[in-house]
């Protein structure tokens, strides 16, 4: 039998430590080139266990989009997005920095690390025309 | 083809607590279907050597649910595929009769989700990359498919519209349903919106009820007092947990489940003389008959249009109103079941089908997440 070793913290545990420093981590196979997101232990599918960490260029483009309907008392209506990264992975975030009506299929947006009840979080907001992405 | 064609069928069904069934657990109304079902099929409990039990409210379904029977089950299964698990059940009920690992086989469900908790609530646990967002699950996740079925297909909100009218207007012929009064193309697209594009009026009902199914093998069957229903073809699929995990929203894992289903029966959608399926959402309805071939990929809006899947449409879809006005509690996936059995026995009341031998039943579970069909035939279909 193999024994696979489990020192240090978990993939999900590095990525939220990575996170709280204002950094944007996800992982890469380095015999493959397969990137991966949300964190895991091997690569989806085939199983290569040969992840490393690297810095996601914050690019990405909305997927999908829907406005969440809450009364004003409830924090009001938000955004809920799927992204898909230039690096290609797809996560679910907030679009933020613009009314939610504003978002739209197709739109470049670009992540920004903020906090939200005292932990990082990862949402995303539009690369306006002329802007740095 | 397949040894599982023909070689089961379902003897008894069996219905409780539909609506509103203040004072009731889920699992007593969990019993009261397993109760009507057995006596549907002229059994009784110590008849059950086979017990397949899903629940949003107990972790060890089918040990909670053989205990409260009084039944000592010598094969169970509590899968856990959300709403698609009974159609997940009767496969695995099929293979366990066809191995001899039981000869009566009850699948059961109950809940109280209106009266408990009043809303729609998941038992499943939030997921972390999506909670820390605050999504309106399962809501939001069926929405952004909805948005991404408009971009790339140009589907409207009134290609949704029609399938909650059509529903509503099944709804009105089948006494048992929980919404029955008129609705209108324009009631639902004044429907204030839950989660963009859908409306309250796209998402199914929370209400209370529980289902049953029993299911012998063929031979056995036959013995029984009703016409038997057999199972002539099943499949299931999961691709993925979360939303964001789905590699094309608008492709679901039911084109895996159904071509499996097809594959087995020998038939296909042009032989369907209905459709049962999982309408958690008006989308659902437009994705599944997509991906169970009765229209092309991304033509669902234009296929249901006219009243096309009401009464007195082409196709026949959810006759008995379905998650959006019949009932649905919790998870929804025993009743098409059970809606396909009455339809092909020809007890369906004012809205029996004419041509009712052969039903394709559809089950969904989590947010697009796990598909199972299953067909069902009468006995003129075991020799077509």
């Amino acid at each position: 039998m193999t024994l696979s070793r489990t020192e240090g913290p978990g993939p999900e545990a590095r990525y939220r430590a990575f996170l709280a420093e204002g950094r944007f981590m996800i992982q890469r196979s380095a015999s493959t080139g397969t990137c991966v997101f949300y964190p895991r232990t091997l690569l989806p599918g085939s199983g290569e266990g040969d992840l490393e960490w690297i810095e996601a260029s914050g690019r990405g483009t909305v997927y999908a989009t829907t406005i969440v309907r809450r009364p004003a008392t409830e924090g009001g209506d938000h955004n809920i997005a799927l992204v898909d990264l230039a690096e290609g992975p797809r996560t679910m975030t907030r679009v933020v920095g613009c009314a939610p009506e504003e978002v739209v299929i197709g739109m470049a947006v670009r992540a920004r690390i903020d906090v939200r009840d005292g932990a990082p979080i990862l949402y995303f907001e539009p690369v306006r025309d002329g802007g740095e992405a | 083809m397949s040894k599982l064609r023909g070689e089961t069928a379902v003897v008894g069904i069996g219905l409780a607590g539909l609506g509103q069934a203040s004072g009731w657990s889920a699992i007593e109304i969990m019993a009261e279907s397993a109760k009507a079902a057995l006596a549907d099929a002229g059994l009784g409990l110590k008849d059950v050597d086979g017990l397949f039990v899903s629940s949003s409210t107990h972790a060890m379904p089918t040990i909670t649910a053989a205990e409260y029977l009084g039944i000592r089950p010598r094969h169970f299964s509590g899968t856990m595929a959300g709403g698609a698990s009974f159609e997940v059940h009767v496969l695995t009920a099929a293979t366990a009769l066809r191995a001899g690992l039981c000869d009566v086989a009850l699948i059961a469900y109950g809940s109280n989700q209106r009266s408990a908790a009043g809303r729609l609530v998941s038992s499943a646990e939030p997921q972390v990359n999506e909670a820390v967002y605050d999504p309106r699950q399962p809501i939001t996740a069926y929405a952004l498919a909805t948005a991404r079925h408009m971009h790339e297909f140009g589907t409207t909100r009134t290609h949704l519209a029609e399938v909650a009218v059509a529903a509503r207007a099944w709804a009105g012929l089948n006494p048992r349903a929980f919404k029955r009064d008129p609705l209108t193309l324009d009631d639902v697209l004044a429907a204030p919106m839950v989660s963009d594009p859908l409306s309250r009026l796209d998402c199914c009902l929370v209400t209370d009820g529980g289902g049953a199914v029993v299911m012998m093998r063929a031979d056995a069957a036959r013995d029984r007092p009703k016409a038997p229903v057999y199972l002539l073809g099943a499949g299931c699929a999961h691709w993925h947990r979360q939303i964001a995990m789905m590699q094309d929203l608008t492709v679901t894992a039911a084109t895996q489940s159904g071509a499996a289903a097809y594959a087995m029966a020998g038939l296909g959608p042009h032989q369907m003389d209905m459709v049962q399926l999982y309408d958690a959402f008006t989308i659902n309805t437009l994705l599944f008959l997509e991906d169970l071939g009765f229209c092309r990929k991304g033509e669902g809006g234009s296929f249901v249009s006219g009243g096309a899947i009401a009464p007195g449409g082409r196709l026949a879809v959810n006759t008995n109103g379905g998650g959006l006005s019949c009932v649905h509690p919790g998870m929804y996936g025993i009743f098409p079941i059970i809606e396909a059995v009455e339809q092909l026995r020809g007890e369906a009341g004012a809205r029996q089908q004419v041509r009712a031998d052969t039903a394709m039943v559809h089950g969904n579970g989590g947010t697009l997440s796990c598909q199972a069909s299953c067909i069902f035939g009468t006995e003129a279909t075991l020799t077509a």
